[in-house]
């Protein structure tokens, strides 16, 4: 019998009737990435060496704010390593909202999209968490009851109902602050 | 007016979720991968009285549902616990139901507590 290799890896896969364009671009662009899940407003160098800063939108730190924890300028911070659109990102990534996490340093994303039939396309996200378990029970959703938001899988299902769903993008909705 | 019809349905990504699940080794399997993630065929299989074949299979049915994704790691093939799926079929259904439940109570504590709708 083999020893299995302790992993601290997560895996989170999606499927969603979008094309792999839409994908990248809900992913990388902040027009985007504040209407789903942390709403946070991501900033990427989309070029390996870049750097990547998220923001926080004005409902996280409302939400911050209610519940008494002081929400950071910038809420996640990291290096592009690897980029080939609209397939493939590689990413470092450091969670400074959480003053549990942000100590642990740098950990690694990888997302994968490919498309497939019918106009569904799959979204892999393997994040590597070596080192770090705090954020490891954060992106878990682990520490959902507490506020800090479901993890990836609630990001995710966030993700696929906006794309499926949502509103287009030139729609004034209200959603402008 | 449109008719729902089981027979037109086609098979859904939640069939396919609640048909994996509405099983006890493939429940045990995801319980034993919420517990540890990223194990390989082997150690899942000696943590059940049953053939590797007998696993594989209920493996295949976890992996098409969406339940388990598998990655290459070196030599080995690892088995992960892919939550999305559950997450979906929450925030599709169990959401839905449980709202309801929350709010009864909601308006059952506004009245004990004597508040004027």
């Amino acid at each position: 019998m083999t020893t299995d290799t302790l992993t601290t890896t997560q895996v989170y896969r999606v499927y969603i009737k979008a094309t792999p364009e839409a994908i990248w671009d809900a992913i990388t662009r902040p027009e985007w990435t504040q209407r789903y899940g942390y709403t946070n407003i991501a900033d990427y160098d989309l070029r390996p060496g870049g750097a990547y800063r998220s923001y926080p939108s004005e409902a996280m730190k409302r939400g911050g704010e209610a519940m008494g924890i002081p929400i950071p300028d910038v809420v996640v911070d990291g290096e592009v390593i690897e980029v080939d659109p609209p397939h493939r990102l590689v990413q470092t990534w450091r969670m400074l909202m959480d003053p549990d996490s942000a100590p642990e340093g740098f950990t690694r994303i990888t997302f994968e999209i490919s498309e497939g039939k019918g106009g569904v396309s799959k979204l892999t996200v393997t994040h590597e968490l070596e080192g770090a378990p705090n954020l490891a029970l954060v992106v878990g959703g682990g520490r959902e009851a507490e506020g800090a938001g479901g993890g990836w899988a609630w990001v995710l299902s966030d993700l696929k109902s906006l794309l499926e769903t949502g509103a287009p993008m030139d729609m004034e909705d209200g959603f402008k602050e | 007016m449109t008719v729902w019809s089981p027979i037109l349905e086609t098979v859904t990504d939640d069939d396919r979720v609640f048909k994996a699940l509405a099983d006890p080794t493939r429940r045990f399997l995801l319980d034993k991968l919420f517990t540890r993630d990223g194990r390989t065929l082997t150690e899942l299989e000696s943590e059940l009285e049953m053939t590797r074949f007998g696993v594989m299979k209920h493996l295949r049915i976890l992996e098409e549902a969406g339940l388990v994704v598998t990655r290459r790691e070196g030599r080995e093939k690892l088995h992960f616990l892919n939550p999305v799926p559950i997450r979906l079929v929450h925030d599709r259904w169990i959401d839905k139901y449980t709202e309801r439940q929350v709010s009864a109570l909601a308006d059952l504590k506004h009245e004990l507590e004597g508040g004027s709708a």
